[in-house]
């Protein structure tokens, strides 16, 4: 089963394109979405005791060897990514039963989130630059059409914006790939960290690493990059910004993490220096945002901001723990955020409004999503023995290892202020006295409560068994770090 | 011949900034249509030109006198994607002008005073 790593690929695609033969039956599209999603994620648990056991896996298409065909990697960093992603598209299908709405189901919704899927996993998963770039693509066409979907005017509005971005940010990519296939005469992954040593001219190749830092932050979010996110964000329903704010960014943070630790190595001083100030303007930009809005989605979505700079600080030490700990923070934040963001928009939907000040008291009406809100929140700000806590501790521990010791100080300060901004929906909309709510039928309520409290449930269980996963998390940070294992198992098979 | 190609490829990022700074959408579109030609013509320059040399080795093209056919598919695969983009961009301009009755995005931005 050499081609096991493709799966997680072509299953949401293959159940995609058989959900756009029915668009109109709302049971039939519910189930295929849910089975397909299902199997893809039986799938990637396959592939990851493959890779446990075997190392990594790779597949060069059509037989053409590589450098020259297009080669798909797993090993288990990218196995551990495509394996949340999957877990986190299966919730939110379940998530989006009760609460996307009949017309938007019936108008191609879940093909759009499994060809989404299919995008995202292809792009952790592929072993060649202008393969990531079309899987980019992939993901970015599902991603404007779910941000749109609906048509109200606040989304088209936003749209716009973010199909501009984008459309900028593809076009710098198309040049930066043009100018590094000029300088090294390769495009596969593994070959070009082969190349790039060899190449004398750093300063060119120091160029093109920085813009393909801007390509990818455009993704990611990164410092003055950001500001098309929240705007954006906000606008679609609560399914489709829980998925945006698990998977989307996340693509780009992998891209950095990806090329930053195996070919764009040769001035790490420059670049890696670049990677670490940016990633704590991140940081500090993000608090600055989810202290000062008073609405609930708004807040969460500024801490998907400072948690792409706490995992990009990680990145940037390049050293054991730093980037174990941005690997860990990495899947804990998918998780994480798609949990926040089913809990806010549980409290969204039965407040009828996203403004905490027209909120109160739902810990006397509410008291389990209460508390799990609050388990959630504290997971989130790295309180152990929660799921932020092991991945921060190692980002922090890194920092102090490497050059940045001061980077450690602003996480572990920051640290506080997203507890804070956590706390304060948690003051506002469940503490004081109880306000008029939307009345919400019982079924309903349920439905959107088993997901989110599973997703939950998942995060602390990491959290507490942090121990369990640490092999899978190590043996991950040590192919980013050993780009000679990941070249070996490409080029000489 | 890769002299005037950067000068070419320099005019269309150029007029692409250009029209993209402006206010009325279509013009934006038409600018995002330019930036993502010159990307493609960056391409193909960066593979080297060639002249008349043919990309595939057959009887009588040696090794040394063909052109580099990667770039060639790459910048067929780029252009089919922002035709893909580019379409759509429009259908969704126009939808946008419908509902939100302007092509300004000046009016567009999404603040208070203009929801």
């Amino acid at each position: 089963m050499i081609n096991l790593l493709l799966f997680p690929v072509l299953i949401p695609l293959l159940f995609a394109a058989i959900l756009l033969f029915f668009p109109k039956n709302i049971r039939m599209q519910r189930t295929f979405a849910a089975i397909g999603a299902g199997l893809a994620l039986v799938a990637v648990l396959f592939l990851i005791a493959k890779v446990k056991t075997d190392g990594i896996q790779a597949v060069t298409l059509g037989s053409w060897d590589a450098p020259f065909g297009i080669t798909m990697v797993s090993d288990l960093f990218s196995a551990l990514l495509v394996l949340s992603a999957t877990i986190i598209t299966l919730f939110i299908i379940f998530y989006s039963f009760p609460t996307i709405g009949a017309e938007r189901e019936q108008s191609f919704y879940y093909p759009a989130v499994l060809f989404l899927l299919t995008g995202v996993n292809g792009a952790f998963t592929t072993g060649d630059i202008f393969n990531l770039f079309v899987f980019f693509e992939v993901l970015l066409m599902s991603s404007y059409m779910l941000i749109v979907h609906g048509g109200e005017k606040p989304q088209l509005r936003e749209t716009i914006k973010y199909l501009l971005v984008n459309v900028i940010s593809s076009a710098l990519f198309v040049s930066a790939v043009a100018f590094l296939y000029s300088v090294t005469g390769t495009l596969n992954m593994a070959d070009l960290a082969v190349k790039i040593p060899q190449i004398e001219a750093t300063g060119i190749l120091t160029v093109i690493a920085v813009m393909f830092l801007m390509v990818f932050g455009f993704k990611a979010a990164i410092f003055p990059l950001y500001f098309w996110l929240p705007g954006a964000y906000h606008a679609p329903p609560t399914p489709i910004l829980a998925l945006f704010g698990a998977l989307l960014t996340k693509v780009g943070v992998y891209a950095i993490m990806r090329t930053y630790t195996l070919f764009f190595t040769m001035n790490t001083d420059f670049t890696h220096e670049l990677l670490a100030i940016i990633a704590i303007l991140t940081i500090l930009a993000g608090c600055i945002g989810a202290l000062a809005y008073f609405d609930v989605k708004k807040i969460i979505i500024y801490n998907i901001i400072i948690a792409v700079g706490v995992i990009l600080f990680g990145v940037s030490q390049l050293n054991e723990a730093g980037v174990d700990g941005a690997i860990f923070y990495l899947i804990h934040d998918m998780l994480i955020k798609a949990a926040l963001f089913f809990l806010v928009g549980i409290v969204a939907v039965i407040f009828g409004t996203s403004n905490l000040r027209q909120m109160g008291g739902l810990m006397k009406t509410h008291p389990f999503l209460g508390w799990v809100y609050l388990i959630t929140a504290f997971g989130l700000a790295g309180i152990p023995p929660l799921s932020g806590f092991p991945g921060k501790l190692l980002i922090v521990q890194g920092g102090f290892e490497g050059p940045h010791f001061w980077g450690s100080i602003v996480v572990l300060a920051t640290s506080l202020l997203v507890l804070l901004s956590a706390i304060r929906i948690f003051i506002y909309a469940f503490w004081g006295e109880p306000v008029e709510t939307v009345p919400l039928k019982k079924s309903t309520y349920r439905q959107m409560l088993i997901p989110s409290v599973l997703l939950v449930a998942i995060t602390v269980f990491i959290g507490v068994g942090a121990e369990l996963f640490m092999p899978l998390i190590n043996g991950a940070g040590e192919v980013l770090l050993n780009p000679s294992i990941y070249i070996d198992a490409v080029l000489k098979e | 011949m890769e002299i005037i190609m950067s000068v070419v490829i320099g005019f269309l990022f150029m007029a692409a900034v250009y029209l993209m700074l402006s206010k009325s959408l279509i013009r934006i579109i038409i600018g995002t249509g330019l930036l993502s030609h010159g990307a493609h013509l960056l391409i193909l320059t960066m593979g080297g030109l060639g002249g008349t040399a043919p990309p595939v080795v057959a009887d009588g093209v040696s090794i040394s006198d063909y052109v580099d056919p990667l770039p060639q598919a790459l910048i067929l695969t780029a252009i089919v994607i922002s035709f893909a983009v580019t379409s759509f961009f429009l259908v969704l301009a126009y939808r946008s002008y419908q509902e939100l009755g302007t092509d300004n995005v000046n009016l567009m931005r999404g603040t208070e005073d203009n929801d």
